[in-house]
């Protein structure tokens, strides 16, 4: 039952073989076993939860329950949940109770899903590896000695040891589908502009989106259909018909034009990585796709952009945090400066002082010519790089990191190293495009490999049915980490 | 592009964020790193071409200049700091 997916799920307990409480208890068993080593959840409450399970019991024996009504999805502790602690994985919102749920969470709420805890993440989804976290890190389920990857990392690891069937992620630089290529589970990083962020802690506006993290690209269908959607308190949502994605799944893949980009496959990728990808891009050529090799010219540009786009919009973003009205304030402090300052030196961890710093020199005058507004201006190139691409062929594909799992530590103290590692996930937010990665096999010391798949604007259909056709015919997302 | 302790300083209170004197250097240096990455952007030419906001570059929607909110202040005082009377207190600025 731990290993269903949530179709699966779905039926047994539309059979009446469970209800939602015992399934939710299941989950909860698992939480207790393996989250202390994990350390995947910041907030369990399942006083909370099981309320919700009895409450989707109800709906069920009143003939009024949906596709996932009453299944157990945990939720990045990005995502505001009213009367539940939301962290965003920092000390500056330790104490902090949500007063409003996200539009997401109550869109979930609304679809009967129990809410079965908060996820650990990079604090301020600020990172590659959930190592920035106030609450500690997430270890990768496949190797504790691993990351998990990150911001996501605790949504990531939750998923692939199985303490949660599904969660929810964001993806601002990768932080869906990179952990989910380092823990070996799918991911979907939506149009920018599909899901609404309200309620979802703010880090970069105009590239943070959210999206469903789960076993199977079919999973993360069933779940994008209910976190996707208008949201008027959200002024970049997008107002279109809705979509069912779960709509092409079964498409057969004959006549798909895969383009390969030639600088992803160059200097930087390790070949265990290359190996992995290369072996599924064969897959897909079984299944009736054609490759051609495309180029994304100014790829290595996304990270520098990124790096001044983001921090940018961050500093702008986190200004909020100042003791005032909610989070953390400063214990001590001589006047309302000093009580500024002080609150955010000590509510904020190095990393996210960091990016504050640099967007806020960015922004400053005299800066602001030569930095953002040329960073503004390659992005205008980075994504033209795509539509180009894009007359060549439906879909993008390459490794999503260029690196297995990194150890624990191995890049904490070199920010720029870590910045290095997002090169592949990058373009994809700058450019407001669709990205996903999918399992596609294992490389050094067993630590998994994950494909990414870069879509057109709203392709998210078409995406999830390729990879729903490649998950047909290998096995990659159904493993288990050892000891699970 | 020189970054310098005079720089850090000055961005850190923009930032309204504290840094002794003994956070300065190393502060410094790993700023400074991050700042040779983005220089990388310099190489390109950009003349002629348009900045790019959106991700889509689409305009944002527009909406009707009427009251949509209710008054929550009850409940979003309750988690403040310090509240009396419906007001956030925080200290005096001292000039």
């Amino acid at each position: 039952m731990i290993n269903s997916s949530l179709k699966e799920l779905s039926a047994l307990l539309a059979a009446r073989k469970i209800s939602s409480r015992e399934l939710t208890e299941a989950f909860f068993a698992r939480i207790e076993k393996f989250n202390p080593e994990l350390n995947a959840f910041i907030t369990v409450d399942p006083e909370k939860s099981l309320a919700q399970a009895e409450a989707a019991d109800r709906l069920r024996a009143e003939g009024r329950a949906g596709p996932l009504t009453g299944i157990p999805v945990a939720q990045k502790d990005i995502f505001c949940a009213k009367g539940w602690l939301t962290t965003c994985g920092s000390k500056m919102l330790h104490n902090f109770v949500a007063p409003y749920d996200a539009h997401v969470v109550e869109k979930m709420n609304a679809a009967g899903i129990v809410n079965l805890g908060k996820t650990n993440m990079d604090e301020f989804a600020m990172g590659s590896s959930n190592e920035t976290s106030y609450f500690g890190k997430v270890k990768n389920p496949w190797d504790r000695t691993a990351v998990p990857g990150g911001s996501s990392g605790g949504s990531a690891a939750a998923v692939a040891a199985r303490l949660a069937p599904a969660a929810t992620g964001t993806d601002t630089g990768g932080s869906i589908r990179q952990p989910a290529a380092l823990c070996g589970i799918t991911g979907i990083k939506p149009t920018y502009g599909v899901v609404s962020r309200y309620g979802m802690i703010a880090f970069a506006s105009s590239l943070d989106q959210g999206g469903p993290m789960a076993k199977s690209a079919e999973d993360c269908a069933l779940l994008l259909n209910v976190m996707a959607g208008f949201d008027a308190r959200d002024s970049t949502s997008l107002q279109r018909p809705a979509e069912d994605y779960t709509r092409q799944l079964s498409e057969p893949l004959t006549g798909l034009k895969i383009g390969l980009p030639k600088e992803y496959f160059a200097e930087g990728l390790a070949p265990d990585v290359a190996q992995a990808v290369e072996t599924a891009i064969e897959e897909f050529r079984k299944l009736g796709a054609q490759v051609v090799e495309v180029s994304l010219p100014n790829t290595r540009l996304s990270i520098p952009v990124y790096y001044v786009l983001a921090p940018a919009e961050a500093s702008s973003n986190l200004a909020r945090y100042d003791g005032v009205r909610y989070g953390y304030r400063a214990p001590e402090y001589t006047d309302l400066t000093d009580m500024y300052k002080k609150t955010r030196a000590q509510g904020f961890g190095a990393e996210v002082k960091r990016r504050i710093l640099i967007g806020t020199y960015v922004l400053s005058a005299g800066y602001y010519d030569a930095y953002y507004l040329k960073a503004q201006k390659l992005r205008r190139l980075i994504a033209q790089d795509f539509a180009d691409a894009f007359r060549q062929c439906d879909v993008i594909m390459g490794p999503t990191s260029p690196t297995v799992a990194f150890d624990l530590g191995e890049k904490a103290d070199d920010p720029v190293a870590m910045y290095l590692s997002d090169i592949y996930t990058i373009a994809v937010n700058l450019a407001g495009l669709p990205g996903m990665s999918i399992p596609v096999g294992f490389g050094a010391k067993g630590r998994p490999v994950g494909l990414q798949i870069i879509g057109n604007y709203f392709a998210e259909a078409r995406m999830l049915n390729v990879a729903h056709q490649y998950q047909q015919v290998t096995d990659w997302h159904t493993r288990l980490p050892e000891g699970l | 592009m020189s970054f310098s302790a005079a720089d850090v300083k000055r961005i850190a209170h923009l930032a309204r964020i504290e840094i002794t004197d003994v956070e300065i250097g190393p502060v410094l240096a790993q700023l400074s790193n991050i700042l040779k990455l983005v220089e990388q952007m310099q190489a390109v030419n950009t003349e002629g071409i348009k900045p790019m906001a959106h991700a889509q570059d689409i305009p944002l929607r527009m909406r009707e200049d009427e009251v949509t909110e209710t008054d929550q202040h009850e409940l979003f005082q309750s988690i403040a700091p310090q509240v009396e009377a419906g007001l956030y207190l925080v200290p005096k600025v001292i000039e």
